[in-house]
């Protein structure tokens, strides 16, 4: 098990695809994603990593979250929280996420606060059908209808599905798929809709009720091993420019002797054409 | 302009299509790729544009109604759809408002729509 990610939602968008499909997207936003703890057995009884999200600022950061803060050396967060994660898992405190821990095609589960609908009636909240329009329905369309029998039991059972508040509370959506990731940006496109508002924080996982992809980043996708690997593509990418300068150079040398020799052919004997011909031609 | 108004952007640029400058009241010829099985081919779809809507945005779109076999007949399609390969505009209309949903009302000569015979397209 791997740590997830921290996101947030900026808004949706579609895609239109080569074959014609459009896909409908959630744009998720990676924002200065680090660790700023770990769980350990020794410590805490069980393997975690907390990671910290977005920018607070320091005025605004309680003396205590900002000592916690100065402890991991990072700079306060605007949003916590905490993946449980297998022991090889464990990330460094202070190491960043990027994008490239989901890859495309890839199934991941939401969680989110879902937007807050108030006091809201039963068709609303729990898919009522609600009364007739007509056939002597007075002002009363969209309630419940009854709530239960009469004088035996004589009360209304518990977990009666009534009116009441809906919304803004943690919903999981599972198995939504990741259509596009650009770690350039730190965004994250997931097909279809992701539980709450824009600009809300919502977490990221491996999709539970999908095996393990064998392609995942492990432990997770890091801006430093990104940086590395960057930096040896750079330098291998600049080794073999060398080398092929170097080639150049020889053949250059090569073509500069070859010319040589066949001048010094020319100049021993005529017509010139012909020997140079040869020359260049060995 | 927000990172999701950016994204937009960046893939109708992306998509490279070309767009001619149509509006409401203009008759216009759609070319619409249609796959039967395995085969694909066009499908010309022609009417009058009674409303366009999504302004500069991905999901812009756009309705044409037609009158087919006598029935009125109205798609819409995506603006930006890899689907449709060519947008025509056969005729110019000149109208005063923005959706001409008053023409679903409408049958024979009261339907029509005068043509904008001096038509200047916006700089």
């Amino acid at each position: 098990m791997r740590s997830g990610i921290i996101a947030k939602k900026l808004g949706m968008t579609r895609l239109f695809l080569e074959d014609g499909r459009q896909v409908p997207v959630t744009v998720l936003q990676l924002d200065t994603l680090q660790v700023v703890a770990q769980r350990t057995v020794e410590k805490d009884g069980y393997t975690a990593v907390q990671l910290g999200a977005g920018t607070a600022k320091a005025k605004s950061t309680s003396a205590a979250q900002r000592g916690h803060f100065a402890k991991a050396n990072v700079e306060p967060k605007r949003k916590i929280a905490e993946f449980r994660v297998t022991e090889g898992n464990l990330i460094e405190v202070g190491e960043e996420i990027i994008a490239d821990h989901y890859f495309a095609g890839q199934f991941v589960d939401v969680a989110g606060t879902s937007i807050g609908k108030g006091f809201a009636g039963a068709m609303k909240r729990h898919n009522f059908g609600g009364l007739r329009a007509s056939h002597g329905v007075s002002i009363s369309h969209r309630s419940h209808g009854s709530t239960g029998q009469c004088q035996d039991p004589g009360k209304v059972f518990k977990g009666k599905k009534m009116a009441g508040h809906l919304g803004a509370v943690r919903v999981t959506t599972q198995n939504l798929q990741v259509v596009k990731t650009d770690s350039d940006r730190g965004l994250i496109m997931i097909k279809g809709a992701v539980p709450g508002s824009k600009g809300g924080w919502v977490t990221v996982k491996d999709a539970v009720k999908k095996p393990f992809p064998e392609n995942a980043i492990i432990p997770a996708a890091l801006k430093s091993a990104a940086a590395a690997a960057h930096k040896a593509a750079e330098e291998a990418a600049a080794a073999a420019a060398a080398e092929e300068e170097a080639a150049r150079a020889a053949a250059a040398a090569e073509q500069a002797a070859a010319e040589e020799a066949a001048l010094a052919a020319a100049a021993a004997e005529t017509p010139a054409t012909d020997a140079s011909d040869e020359g260049e031609a060995k | 302009m927000n990172l999701i108004a950016q994204i937009e952007a960046e893939q109708i640029a992306a998509l490279g299509k070309t767009i001619p400058d149509f509006k409401a009241g203009d008759t216009i010829r759609v070319g619409y790729k249609v796959t039967e099985g395995t085969r694909s081919r066009v499908q010309n779809y022609e009417g009058v544009v009674i409303g366009r809507k999504g302004g500069a945005t991905i999901s812009a779109s756009f309705t044409v109604r037609k009158i087919s076999f006598g029935e009125g007949v109205e798609r819409q399609f995506p603006l930006y759809s890899t689907n449709i390969e060519t947008i025509e505009v056969v005729r110019r209309g000149r109208v005063r408002r923005a959706k001409l949903y008053y023409l679903r009302s409408r049958r024979g000569k009261s339907a029509r729509i005068a043509e904008d015979a001096n038509y200047k397209a916006k700089a």
